[in-house]
């Protein structure tokens, strides 16, 4: 995840974009409902699809994209942003002389559309020049013309601003009557419209949503001049703004007494639990640093499955392909032939872009192939990667899993993680029956610090919420936790994993890759999981 | 690789604010020309080029704010977008921390915009990644980098007034070589605004040296070692400490490491050692950056660190209305001291150390103490008696980045680094040589 990215759209200022406060109702609301007809849409395409054939382009696919945005963003009794973004145009992408060529256009003329496929497929020719092997793509049965969309029951774009800053300045009350010094709270709306058409005869029309609402309050004493901020425990989803509605069945009272959150979410609820418990960091006892049985909330676990196994096992990672920005990936190709145990018996960990309410769900990924579920890890043992359809050979696959992904019609399309998750225990184990077995262990809920190597070997995180756990119970909350990991081993420490009552999303709204870089947004469901003997360092520090 | 030219922006601007019927307008247009080239695996991955400019229009009636943005120019495109922001302005509450527009301003030009950084061709770029990946194939080696030139503009107007235009230029390189056995692997990497100064040839060939010599690393011990940290290296650590820009409003409100324990900030107290020196001067020779800030106010060369004492903090115009004092302008770039010396020569005056080309994956563990923790990558070598004896294994450190700088023993000559992110301020940094930085365990990535 590039938290990087969060905090960039979150400042006050946006770059060159400072958008101030303001009230009211959505900016020009029938501009977010609106979408382009599907019959100029497959006309615009097959303008560039001829055009790119007519120049001498073996392959092309057409990405007709109209991306919206909106994000609200308050501190306690203010509104600091309400930002509307637009995105509209055209990326072509085409196979010629065996190469890739891309060109984007965000002018939908029919010259301006068949001048980029011509441009693409100049480009193509020209890399073709320092190509050592032609691409080899996996083959994709046309499916003709088709439709998708989030399966939302209400559309966020459609909620009034007005609603939307009411909800969230609430929030923020709340907080601050809760005792908390400083509230930060955020709405991130995102509609993508998706049209796909390639040569192989394929017409697909996709209307995606996403949402996420992270909150952080902080609490400050000035006396010792302390501060801790403890961030909301909810998780970005695929979902409509049903998110935010609360239901009571939602809720999951944790042992230690942690309320977390199932499929919506009660930002009130959590704002105050949050206020409290970060008056709590304030004064609790710093951790002893050692050697700890660690039970994980799906609320962390998403992290730490996202950057030691989702990362990893991205096949162009393994290639080498972002050897010179995020890194390889210690898990090579002969760990495959090899069987290698990258877990104990327990972890079985698959990818998928269909689980409901999750951030990669789509009908079909952007380049046109039917998503699906596979198993990365199979009861311990490393069985596959993820892959698009120019890798699909490299495994001996005949046809890609659906993992391709381009962050906006003006970029191109690469592979992408799929949701990957940690799959329940077959048998009955509920959160209140694992800790009964634990002496001296940890038990951490919500995501904090992260931090891995460029081959996802050696991994450090941290938390929201720590509770030590003595003789099969939580005894009090403590700070300054952070568990340091060598990546197989600690998935071979994993000793128990919850039921599917207890399967969680939680998830990242903006992970980076490649460069230029790109945002995707994913998914990671997890059962609670117990790790044991994993090495917890102190990170307290004194500045004297 | 063209962009907007200034009348051309000061027409659109005037266009827009002239639309307006509000009681002030602020129109900011900005615009990129980038081009770029990636490679792996010794061959070209995705090449292309991106153009792009957006206004955004800001409007006020009284302290009621409103906001659109376009990216059409055409005079009906840029009434509607002054009737939507005054739409918002008049729906919307009166905004406590309104600021007016900026009175009509003099901004004194800085020399961002190196006329022949903003003509890179499509056939340059495919010879940088050309030159790197020739070089390390008849090595036996594995290139994979990313090289982008891009040419800006950015301009700025209001009723009151005000106008500023400049255009800028910037080159940025990595590169990372690895082994073919992926047993060692190097990296180098270049920022500039005069592509002339440029050699991707001198800069591969460095990242190759490093992938060769760290074949073989040697594991040692965690704990805390003395560290030359190449100026790229010291570059994450110092983007945490410099990110937040020293906000004044952050240290008042208790939520900083320039916070006082017993309330209000550390403005004029000694936190660091005496040989840390950091100033920002959108003039700089070597890092120029635009001389108006975020909010239009003009940039100032000012102190931030001297000799270890804090010697300003940002006052946004907000803040400094709030708490009666000048706004001080948004830092736009960093310049930190060093001294003359080589990172060579930095080496053969350690008795024993480590010397880090880069750091990886640099996170915030707890800004009360501006804790990081990140990992060192790409050429990690043990030195002993002003030499280097051989490479060592990654190690991954969590170390306070105040604690640091006050461990300083010496400073090699500043230069431009590379950055990652897209607001990123330009950073003139030395190589630092640091005592008693702290490793906190092994890693076996290469």
């Amino acid at each position: 995840m590039d938290r990087r990215d969060f905090l960039k759209i979150t400042g006050v200022s946006l770059g060159g974009l400072a958008i101030p406060t303001f009230y009211g109702r959505a900016i020009a609301a029938e501009e977010l409902l609106s979408t382009i007809d599907v019959g100029a849409k497959k006309k615009l395409a097959d303008v560039a699809l001829n055009a790119a054939k007519a120049d001498g382009a073996s392959y092309c696919d057409v990405r007709i994209g109209r991306y919206l945005r909106q994000f609200v963003v308050t501190r306690e009794d203010k509104v600091q942003n309400v930002v509307n973004t637009e995105s509209t145009g055209i990326g072509i992408r085409v196979i010629a002389k065996g190469s890739w060529g891309f060109a984007a256009t965000s002018d939908l003329s029919a010259d301006a559309v068949a001048k980029a496929a011509a441009q693409a497929v100049a480009i193509a020719k020209a890399n073709a020049r320092l190509r050592t092997e032609p691409v080899q793509l996996a083959p994709v049965k046309g499916v003709g013309e088709v439709s998708w969309k989030t399966p939302i029951v209400k559309n966020a774009m459609a909620v009034p601003i007005k609603d939307k800053v009411d909800l969230l300045l609430g929030v923020n009350s709340e907080a601050m009557k809760a005792g908390a010094s400083f509230v930060n709270s955020t709405l991130f709306l995102v509609n993508e419209q998706k049209y796909f058409a390639s040569t192989d005869g394929s017409y697909i029309d996709q209307d995606v949503h996403r949402i996420w609402a992270p909150m952080q309050v902080t609490a400050v004493d000035q006396k010792s001049g302390k501060f801790r901020t403890r961030s909301g425990l909810s998780s970005p989803r695929g979902m409509g703004f049903e998110y935010l509605d609360a239901k009571a069945g939602d809720k999951v009272e944790l042992p230690g007494g942690a309320i977390v959150y199932r499929d919506s979410y009660d930002m009130k609820a959590d704002a105050i639990a949050a206020a409290k418990q970060a008056k709590e960091k304030l004064t609790a006892p710093s951790v002893k640093p050692g050697k700890y049985d660690l039970m994980l909330d799906p609320s962390h676990t998403w992290l730490t499955i996202h950057e030691s196994v989702g990362h990893p096992l991205e096949l162009d990672r393994v290639l080498g392909y972002e050897a010179n920005y995020a890194g390889t990936s210690f898990a090579t190709l002969d760990k495959l032939k090899d069987k290698f145990k990258y877990g104990s018996d327990k972890v079985t960990i698959f990818a998928d872009k269909i689980q409901p309410g999750s951030l990669g769900a789509v009908g079909y990924d952007d380049e046109g192939v039917k998503t699906q579920k596979w198993d990365l890890i199979k009861d311990g043992t490393l069985v596959n990667y993820q892959v698009i359809r120019d890798q699909a050979h490299i495994l001996g696959l005949k046809e890609s899993q659906g993992c391709c992904y381009a962050d906006s019609w003006s970029s191109v399309q690469f592979q992408r993680m799929a949701n990957v998750s940690l799959a329940p225990g077959k048998d009955k184990l509920s959160p209140a029956d694992m800790i009964k077995g634990i002496e001296n262990g940890i038990y951490i809920v919500g995501d904090g610090s992260f931090s891995i190597d460029q081959q996802r070997y050696n991994a450090q995180f941290g938390g929201q919420l720590f509770y030590e756990i003595k003789n099969g119970k939580v005894t009090q909350q403590i700070e300054d936790v952070a568990y340091q990991i060598r990546t197989p081993e600690f998935w071979n420490s994993c000793v128990a994993v919850c039921d599917e009552s207890d399967y969680r999303l939680g998830g990242s709204f903006f992970d980076g890759k490649g460069q230029p870089g790109q945002v995707s947004a994913v998914s990671h469901g997890s059962s609670t999981a117990r790790f044991n003997g994993v090495n917890v360092i102190n990170t307290a520090r004194s500045l004297g | 690789m063209d962009v907007i030219t200034e009348s051309g922006a000061k027409a659109i601007l005037d266009k827009a604010i002239g639309y307006a019927k509000a009681d002030q307008c602020v129109a900011r247009l900005n615009g990129t020309h980038t081009g770029n080239v990636r490679y792996a695996a010794n061959t070209v991955s995705t090449s292309g080029s991106v153009r792009d400019a957006e206004l955004v229009v800001e409007v006020a009636f009284g302290k009621r704010v409103g906001t659109s943005t376009v990216n059409q120019f055409d005079d009906a495109s840029l009434a509607a977008a002054v009737r939507r922001a005054e739409e918002l302005a008049r729906l919307a509450p009166e905004n406590p921390e309104f600021v007016p527009a900026i009175d009509k301003q003099t901004y004194a030009p800085s020399k961002t915009l190196v006329a022949r950084s903003a003509a890179v061709t499509p056939e340059d770029r495919s010879r940088v990644a050309a030159d790197c990946i020739e070089h390390c194939r008849k090595q036996g080696l594995v290139a994979a980098g990313f090289f982008t030139d891009v040419h800006a503009f950015s301009a700025i107007a209001n009723s009151k007034g005000n106008f500023g235009y400049q255009e800028s230029s910037t080159i940025d390189f990595t590169c990372t070589v690895r082994t073919a056995d992926g047993r060692g692997s190097g990296y180098a990497a270049r920022n500039t605004a005069d592509v002339s100064t440029f050699d991707a040839k001198e800069a591969v060939e460095i990242a190759a040296r490093k992938a060769k010599a760290s074949v073989g690393a040697r594991a040692l011990e965690p704990g805390k070692y003395t560290v030359i940290l190449e100026p790229q290296a010291l570059m994450p650590i110092m983007y945490f400490l410099m990110n937040g820009g020293f906000d004044a409003r952050e240290a008042d409100e208790g939520r900083s490491f320039l916070s006082k324990k017993g309330g209000g900030n550390r403005l004029g107290e000694k936190l660091f050692g005496e040989r840390v020196t950091i100033h920002t001067d959108p003039w700089d020779a070597q890092a120029p950056v635009l001389p108006w800030d975020e909010e239009d106010a003009p940039r100032r060369r000012t102190s931030i660190v001297t000799g270890g004492r804090v010697d300003a903090l940002r006052y946004s115009r907000h803040w400094a209305a709030a708490k009666g004092r000048a706004p001080s302008g948004g830092i736009g770039n960093v310049v930190m001291a060093g001294g003359d010396k080589s990172t060579d020569e930095l080496v053969k005056s350690t008795k024993k150390g480590l010397l880090i080309t880069r750091t990886h994956y640099v996170n915030m563990v707890d800004p009360q103490t501006m804790q990081l923790t990140g990992l060192t990558r790409d050429g990690t070598f043990y030195v002993e008696n002003g030499e280097i004896k051989y490479p060592v294994k990654n190690f991954r450190f969590n170390e306070s980045v105040v604690v640091a700088l006050n461990n300083i023993e010496d400073l090699g000559r500043p230069e431009r680094t590379v950055f990652f992110f897209d607001l990123a301020f330009p950073m003139l940094l030395p190589a630092l040589k640091v005592r008693d930085f702290t490793f906190t365990s092994l890693s076996d990535a290469v």
